[in-house]
């Protein structure tokens, strides 16, 4: 069987970070910014960034609806932050372009401006031998679920961690620690 | 137990950015127009670096006012300007709430000898630099973000080339070095032992690397990128053109798409005004020079 082929979306944000992080523990990871590119994914990984920039990207270049079709193939979606904010239905008090997959509600920017970034050790479910290190960044996190989607993770009674079958969406950086235990995770919904 | 404002927070705050675009702005209007092209950030000032060269006297830290208005106009990150040295400034932006401080020779510098130690601040602060051992001073005082100072307001991209140019050549040659050799060459470079073995081992600043300084046209925007430019800050180039809206549209897709000719060509055709006029470098004093301020 041939390697999967996980692709990291690449039009504005930390991909670098995700690639590198993807590739350490033994994935096929590439950054991809055209729609044939993204096509050409077993799996797509949305990184951290800024959501409205990257949204409207994906919808300037069409790359937003060959992300929806990986979807309907079936092919596991990744959201960091940003990432997110862009696969969630629903944006409290924004109107801004998304890929709208997620049965999830999502509030931007929720725990404060820069100033207010910080880390702290969480619990995660499905990932076991002890809390990850989550380091929020101008964070959203989720306000509400319906549907099939589960909560993973939480941080003070706020959800920031979910997951509704292909669908992976956490408000926290995995990709800027050494920790591979949530790459891990992500590569075995491929399985 | 958590931890807020660290070090891994304020640089994965500067690699969120990286591939975009980072725009002057003076007034809410602006921002909106910023943000609606896709920019990354904005840089909230009083006047763009080709007014302050335009009409001298002291540059000081932009009216609170304007930061405040431009950052409950738009969801995007907003950046502000201290003078070089002037941690008060630097404190009154981080009571603000702005969510990155350019610590920057295109105002007036407050002290010629000191920096701000910005380890001492929860916000990140980005710093220009010339070349690789400035580029580490400005770390070891705590910079989560490296800028090339290119020379702001003249709409001319020499400078900005010069020193990426000269920071990447700085870091190639560190690689090539043996231990003994890297003593010698932190010496030369004026840069802490310690931040020159890390790039040493890896090739590459220990934080984002942005570049910025005479950015006028969607292809400088897309020379930067392919010099080893991670993202863009235009300062006067969009708000100082015929076309702000349609040249910060272009300019951002030149930067998404840098290393596709046919894409940064369908860039340039988006654009619809004159650019900026710009400054023949050579023809500046050394007073003139805003990227000789600071060291």
């Amino acid at each position: 069987m041939r390697r999967a082929r996980i692709g990291v979306l690449a039009l504005q944000g930390d991909f670098a970070e995700h690639t590198a992080a993807l590739r350490e523990v033994g994935a096929q990871a590439d950054p991809v910014k055209h729609p044939e590119d993204v096509a050409a994914c077993d799996a797509l990984v949305i990184p951290g960034g800024e959501s409205t920039t990257i949204g409207r990207l994906c919808e300037r270049f069409g790359v937003g609806d060959a992300i929806r079709d990986l979807h309907r193939r079936g092919a596991p979606l990744w959201g960091t932050c940003a990432g997110l904010i862009l696969l969630a239905k629903e944006i409290v008090d924004s109107d801004q372009w998304r890929l709208g997959l997620l049965d999830a509600e999502v509030a931007r920017n929720a725990f404060g401006r820069q100033v207010d970034s910080f880390e702290v050790d969480l619990p995660m479910q499905g990932v076991d031998d002890g809390p990850v290190r989550a380091v929020f960044i101008r964070a959203p996190y989720v306000t509400r679920v319906w549907g099939d989607t589960q909560v993973l993770a939480t941080f003070e009674d706020k959800i920031v961690a979910v997951r509704e079958h292909n669908l992976l969406g956490i408000a926290f950086h995995p990709e800027l620690t050494d920790d591979r235990r949530v790459q891990q995770y992500f590569l075995s919904m491929l399985e | 137990m958590v931890e807020k404002s660290t070090w891994c927070s304020k640089v994965g705050f500067a690699e969120m950015l990286r591939g975009g675009v980072i725009m002057d702005v003076t007034n809410p209007e602006q921002a909106k127009i910023a943000e609606d092209a896709g920019a990354v950030a904005v840089m909230a000032l009083e006047r763009v670096p080709a007014d302050i060269r335009a009409e001298g006297g002291v540059a000081r830290m932009a009216d609170l006012h304007i930061i405040e208005a431009i950052m409950q106009t738009v969801t995007i990150p907003v950046m502000a300007k201290c003078r070089i040295g002037h941690f008060a400034e630097a404190q009154v932006l981080e009571s603000l709430g702005v969510d990155f401080i350019d610590e920057s020779e295109v105002l007036t510098p407050a002290d010629e000898e000191h920096h701000v130690w910005k380890h001492d601040f929860k916000v990140p602060f980005v710093c220009g630099c010339r070349d690789l051992g400035e580029a580490l001073r400005r770390i070891a005082e705590g910079a989560a973000m490296i800028r090339t100072k290119g020379e702001a307001g003249t709409g001319n991209i020499v400078e900005a080339v010069r020193h990426m140019r000269r920071v990447q050549k700085d870091l190639k040659r560190l690689t090539t070095l043996r231990s003994d050799e890297l003593v010698a060459a932190a010496k030369e470079l004026g840069a802490p032992l310690e931040l020159v073995q890390g790039v040493a081992s890896t090739g590459k600043l220990p934080v984002p690397n942005f570049a910025a300084g005479g950015v006028a046209t969607p292809a400088d925007a897309a020379l930067m990128m392919q010099l080893g430019a991670e993202s863009v800050f235009v300062g006067s180039g969009i708000f100082k053109s015929e076309d702000p809206a349609t040249r910060a549209h272009a300019i951002v897709h030149a930067v998404t798409y840098y290393e596709d000719p046919v894409e940064v060509a369908k860039a340039c055709k988006e654009v619809r005004g004159a650019a900026m006029v710009g400054l023949d470098v050579t023809s500046l004093t050394d007073e003139q020079r805003l990227a000789t301020r600071g060291w």
